[in-house]
């Protein structure tokens, strides 16, 4: 087992509030090793922070909340959103550079769009944050493209037979997002209270937006 | 490489788990572990295409029995081993015992804005694209031993392309570490009696993103 040496080391590695002796045999392992790349100049604790801090915080799907909230509000905004995604979503969020291609897909009357990467984890982190530990796991990307309406109704939500599901599988260089459709009741709505109804849940495919009448405060989740 | 991380299609996995109000990170560690990997990856240890590939060549029984973040730490300890990166000695004695080879950027506190935002590489076409949307295209039956973006489920079957995406560079070469080869991407749709047999949903399509190698003209 690796030893703690961390010496005059500023930063709790873990950070993490634990007695040494409660971490457990992977926290250690993983304590170790970003001390030796540390010491190698490799990575910078103070950056890790950053970037743990920054997918907690800042990288979330609130962006992607904001973005459809936006489309349902602005047709003219929609328009370009389906057309580049890439460069509308600035207009609407602080997030200029993308290192994939964005595409969003639009629910209709005749189509539910929903979206998986079968082969590893594929998901656009800059609008949604980092995937839900489901959308990684084996149940979720093995069956999505094979029975995603039996999927969907474990997430209670019911797509008629005569429906097209649509199941975008997702690769490195094209992510995707699903502009869920407006719940009715809200005409007249300003662009706050619509990004409210937009859940994390309802951007990947696998929910709808919140109904007006069952909208709990507070932002995308 | 046929992997059981190409598992679009398989039976047995069981319900989806949803967690009410997940967080993040579920331990401390993990968030340790992204942010070395996303580092590493920014500074130049490897391309994300490779750092796939690493992931998918774990021993399949490992793969599926570790966690994402465990098998994200698996992954990043066996590259940085292969590339004289860090020393078996090294980890098992929890510090460094010697200066590594100089990595292409360096990492700092101050501004983690290029780790967060990376810019995607600009490719320029190899030449005029070979589908248009509309065109039937059959997936081709390929079967090669290293990384590629053609999931099994499709191979050998027919769709129709319904948008041209663009140039990227190929990620089956890209993982290989070589020069980039650039190609036009596409988007093509499969329907799901196409893909799982007759009786199965009508109103099922599924569609990939697919490189133009692995596409052919279909009648």
């Amino acid at each position: 087992m690796a030893t703690h040496s961390h010496g005059d080391h500023h930063h709790d590695a873990g950070g993490d509030e634990e007695e040494f002796s409660q971490l457990s045999e992977i926290a250690l392992r993983v304590r170790a090793l970003e001390s030796i790349l540390t010491e190698k100049g490799y990575v910078d604790p103070l950056a890790l922070d950053q970037i743990v801090q920054a997918y907690e915080t800042k990288v979330g799907p609130h962006n992607g909340a904001r973005i459809v909230a936006h489309a349902w509000a602005d047709p003219a905004f929609r328009e370009r959103l389906l057309q580049n995604a890439n460069t509308a979503i600035g207009e609407v969020v602080d997030i200029n550079t993308l290192d994939s291609d964005l595409r969003v897909v639009e629910n209709t009357d005749r189509i539910h769009n929903m979206i998986v990467c079968t082969l590893c984890s594929c998901y656009p982190w800059e609008v949604l944050g980092l995937p839900p530990t489901w959308y990684k796991a084996a149940p979720y990307r093995s069956r999505a493209v094979l029975d995603p309406r039996g999927i969907l109704a474990e997430f209670g939500v019911q797509v008629p037979e005569d429906k097209e599901v649509r199941v975008w599988d997702s690769n490195a260089e094209q992510r995707f997002i699903v502009l869920p459709q407006r719940p009715a009741g809200t005409d007249g709505w300003s662009v706050e209270q619509l990004e409210a109804l937009v859940t994390r849940d309802s951007l990947i495919g696998t929910g709808l937006a919140r109904r007006p009448d069952v909208a709990p405060e507070g932002a995308a989740r | 490489m046929n992997g059981v991380h190409d598992m679009g299609g398989m039976h047995g996995f069981g319900a989806v788990q949803p967690e009410g109000d997940e967080p993040t990170f579920h331990a401390p560690w993990e968030g340790r572990v992204f942010g070395m990997s996303r580092s590493l990856g920014y500074a130049g240890a490897w391309n994300t295409h490779s750092a796939r590939a690493a992931r998918e060549s774990l021993n399949p029984v490992e793969y599926l029995a570790a966690s994402y973040y465990e098998t994200m730490l698996l992954t990043m300890q066996k590259r940085l081993l292969d590339r004289g990166l860090v020393g078996q000695d090294e980890l098992e004695a929890g510090r460094s015992l010697r200066p590594g080879p100089p990595l292409a950027r360096s990492v700092s506190g101050s501004d983690i804005s290029p780790i967060l935002y990376r810019r995607k590489k600009p490719q320029s076409a190899p030449g005029p694209a070979q589908f248009k949307v509309g065109d039937r295209v059959r997936a081709k039956n390929i079967n090669p031993p290293t990384h590629t973006r053609l999931p099994r489920y499709t191979r050998g079957r027919i769709g129709v392309v319904e948008a041209v995406a663009g140039v990227n560079a190929l990620a089956d070469a890209q993982a290989l570490g070589g020069a980039d080869v650039p190609q036009w991407y596409y988007t093509v749709l499969f329907t799901g009696p196409e893909l799982w047999g007759e009786g199965s949903d009508p109103q099922l399509s599924v569609v990939i993103g697919a490189a133009e190698s692995y596409l052919e003209s279909a009648p």
